[in-house]
């Protein structure tokens, strides 16, 4: 078997290193040239960010390669593949581990250089070449760590006859895209922190330069708002629990960027239209990115232990900590120099749009620093020779909820103040039909779900708060109300597609706090045991337990369980939820049987057969679960309408255009 | 100046974050706090494996003299990597028992044939019952166990080569 690709993965090895020799000319090259203003020395960056792509390219290809005909030669694929493994698993194998997931991120990195390269026409020639750059060192830190540290195509002699597979847990189709999608989001971030640092080197910071970067922020933050929901998806399909976010290290490490990104995007407009917030948005820019890194870092080196903990190697995690210390440590440093001489912008009052703006960052940021402390705290603690502890849901839920609730309700009135200086009272006259719309809809609401509590009447209130305002905003904008609707239509489809994605995100927003809300307050759960043939009552349906089988699966045998749903005589499921034996890496996983509605989730796990004829069964009446996802879906499109805007595309009024040339030249 | 320095706190916090993350490194995370530290060894009774000339273990074969404890399976590549490791401690006088943990007989068999067998003795645990009892967390696991039948150290994860000074150095400041 291992025969066919001698030769192949040591050319993968070469392609590694190769990929490194050009990193280095990436990073060093363009920058002398920069400092030089020697054109021919800049024009290195390009070619340079498009052959780092090629060999990496081609390095993945042969170890994916490598997984998909089973060479088990290759140590990366006997630890972590199998050959009875169903192919599309034999594939996402190729990143389910420590090796073959840094080869993944390297390559993502690449790919965001070689899109600066191609798409990134607009911009001057020194600055893509200082972009360029600094994408090259990301590359070369990080294929350094490859190359010293964690070889993907290290040879096994003699090689074992079969691998040791893939942890069943990983084994699912959601878990195959998941690490691609959250990879493309943190890696892509990559490219605001190459702005970030270009615009410091360069000393000059305008919104032109927050034009520029706008689109790679949208395209990592989409990819990344996408990642971490379908993340969360599987968590809830998969661990049958019937939760969906459980703030462990791993899920923190992903959304601190996100949070972060989240506010460099609303900061970063700012800078767009006012010409201000500047050092403030390049903090962010490379805030975004270094928690990135340390998210990187944390699941790594091993520090934190987590379920999604891979392996755990003291070495490799003294390698990232210096990868670490030497971006971040940098690129602060370079900060504290360089931010100081940026001229402030214009001026503007506490209340007005850049002023709402303002608090929408720092409340962001505020809940970045929180869910920070909460996944260090155990460190902290650590280090300071405390006990091991782990930092739980009640931290998170008392420090992140308080900090979002201000948030959503500020959403709504900050989108309809004006720039420069606002009028508080006007925007709260100008929000009068969205506050009726949401009086009655939440009226309307807690007549239909009456909700149990206080917590979740404020949820939902501020749920359908933040859907109204939003969809009110779109319409003021296009003349509602003082305009007739045939004039408000054509003016409607008249407004540019950033407009409506806006719109779409925020309303994404409140579905994702209604979804939150109801979900978590209005949740039945029943843990009980059951027979065959036995029906209880969940919620209003009834659920009976019609049989239980034993089912063969291509790489894994399982008990599965047929339930019958059905509510007042009428048949409305039939789900299947099975216990999954995997013999090769012995152990089991649990696969829910999920009835998805628009409006509730039926969620039925089977357990173990206490005694015999009799199973542990966990019933859940999850309603609005589906709003969970669905609003973070929304969010992720809302990335998407607003990349497809022309004016990403064609680069719109560029007042400083015309003075670059020379500026290049100069 | 006042402003120069205003730009550095975000440097600054992140020194103290990058200080407190080299301190992480430093505790190795596969030092769990085992329960079963400085307590006796749980009291099991393993048969021998099935087929093999080895005799099966018990809390009664674990006293006496310092002895280790290695959880195996022939399904676990890392045990592969540490058996010439385990072979090296048993060829320098140390008694080293062994459990062998969730495998079949036949597999466990045909894993020593091929790569030697330095253990005393070798219980079969097939269903991971007594794995349980010693809070065994994934294999390989190694346990030190004193004379009187004290658990006084555990090594998660292979031995590997460089583990093998503080593994020895455990051993020797328990007979020396």
């Amino acid at each position: 078997m291992a025969m066919p690709t001698i030769g192949l993965v040591e050319m993968g090895h070469f392609l590694l290193l190769m990929a490194f020799a050009v990193a280095v000319i990436q990073s060093v090259v363009p920058m002398i040239g920069a400092a030089r203003d020697d054109s021919a020395m800049l024009e290195v960056a390009k070619p340079a960010a498009l052959g780092q792509f090629a060999c990496l390219t081609l390095a993945f290809a042969v170890l994916m390669q490598a997984y998909i005909i089973s060479d088990f030669s290759v140590a990366n694929v006997a630890t972590n593949s199998h050959s009875s493994k169903p192919m599309i698993y034999k594939i996402s194998g190729t990143w389910g581990n420590h090796e073959g997931s840094l080869v993944l991120w390297v390559w993502i990195l690449a790919l965001f250089g070689a899109g600066v390269a191609v798409l990134g026409r607009n911009l001057p020639d020194r600055f893509k070449a200082r972009v360029l750059a600094v994408q090259g060192m990301i590359g070369l830190g990080f294929l350094a760590f490859i190359v010293f540290t964690s070889n993907p195509f290290e040879r096994l002699d003699p090689a074992p006859l079969d691998g040791q597979g893939l942890n069943p847990i990983l084994q699912d189709p959601g878990l195959a895209i998941h690490p691609p999608m959250l990879y493309l989001g943190y890696v892509g971030f990559s490219t605001t922190f190459s702005f970030a640092i270009a615009a410091l080197l360069e000393g000059r910071i305008d919104p032109t330069w927050a034009r520029w970067m706008r689109p790679w922020t949208l395209a990592a933050w989409t990819f990344l708002t996408l990642g971490i929901a379908l993340g969360s998806w599987w968590a809830y399909y998969e661990l049958g629990w019937g939760g969906y976010w459980f703030w462990d290290p791993v899920e923190n490490a992903s959304f601190m960027p996100w949070l972060a990104g989240t506010a460099l995007l609303h900061s970063a407009i700012v800078v767009e239209k006012r010409n201000t917030l500047k050092s403030w948005t390049i903090l962010l820019a490379i805030l975004t990115f270094s928690l990135s890194l340390l998210g990187t870092f944390l699941v790594r080196s091993g520090v934190l232990t987590s379920v999604h903990a891979f392996a755990t190697d003291p070495e490799r995690g003294v390698f990232i900590l210096a990868l670490l210390v030497i971006a971040v440590g940098g690129s602060l440093l370079l900060y504290a120099w360089r931010a100081p001489s940026l001229e402030s912008g214009g001026i503007f009052s506490a209340v007005s749009r850049e002023g709402s703006l303002l608090l929408n960052n720092l409340l962001l940021a505020t809940a970045a620093a929180t869910v920070l402390l909460g996944t260090l705290y155990p460190l902290f603690l650590d280090a300071l020779g405390g006990p091991k502890i782990s930092v739980g849901p009640p931290y998170f839920n008392a420090t992140f909820l308080p900090l979002m609730i201000p948030l959503a309700i500020v959403l709504p009135i900050g989108v309809l103040m004006a720039w420069k200086r606002g009028n508080l009272p006007s925007a709260l006259r100008r929000a009068l039909p969205a506050v009726i719309a949401m009086a009655v809809i939440a009226t309307v609401i807690v007549f239909l779900v009456a909700p149990k509590s206080a917590m979740a009447t404020f949820g939902i209130a501020i749920g359908v708060w933040v859907i109204a305002g939003s969809v009110f905003e779109l319409l003021s904008r296009a003349g509602f109300p003082n305009m007739g609707a045939a004039r408000v239509w054509n003016r409607l489809c008249g407004l540019p597609r950033a407009a409506f994605a806006m719109t779409v995100a925020h309303i994404g927003l409140g579905v994702l706090i209604l979804g939150v809300t109801v979900s978590s307050t209005a949740q039945v759960e029943r843990i009980l045991t059951l027979a065959e043939g036995e029906t209880v009552d969940l919620a209003g349906y009834d659920i009976t337990l019609a049989s239980i089988s034993d089912v063969r699966g291509p790489n894994y045998v399982a008990e599965r369980a047929t339930f019958d749903v059905s509510r007042g005589g009428s048949e409305i499921a039939t789900l299947f939820s099975e216990r999954r034996f995997f013999p090769v890496e012995r152990n089991n996983t649990t696969e829910a049987g999920i009835d998805t509605g628009l409006l509730r989730d039926i969620y039925l796990v089977i357990g173990e057969e206490v005694e015999p004829g009799r199973f542990n069964v966990r019933l859940y009446y999850n309603p609005l679960a589906f709003w969970i996802w669905g609003g973070a879906g929304l969010m992720g499109i809302a990335g998407l309408i607003s990349l497809a805007d022309r004016r990403h595309r064609i680069g719109a009024p560029q007042p400083a255009r015309s003075r670059r040339p020379a500026d290049a030249q100069a | 100046m006042r402003r120069t320095l205003f730009f550095l706190i975000p440097a600054v916090v992140f020194v103290v974050i990058g200080v407190f993350l080299g301190l992480g490194l430093t505790r190795d995370p596969q030092v769990l706090p085992s329960a079963l530290l400085d307590e006796p060894v749980p009291a099991f009774d393993l048969a021998a494996i099935e087929g093999h000339d080895k005799p099966g273990l018990a809390t009664s074969d674990l006293k006496g003299e310092l002895m280790l404890v290695n959880i195996f399976a022939s399904w676990c590549l890392p045990c592969q990597v540490e058996h010439p490791q385990i072979t090296e401690l048993a060829e320098e006088g140390i008694k080293v028992q062994a459990i062998n943990y969730k495998d079949k007989p036949e597999d466990a068999r045909q894993w020593l044939d091929a790569l030697g067998d330095p253990f005393t003795r070798i219980g079969a645990d097939p269903e991971g019952r007594a794995g349980i009892d010693w809070g065994v967390y994934g294999v390989p696991e190694t346990f030190v166990v004193d004379a009187d039948g004290t658990i006084v150290y555990k090594h998660v994860g292979p031995i590997q080569e460089r583990d093998l000074p503080k593994l020895r150095s455990v051993i020797e400041g328990l007979n020396g």
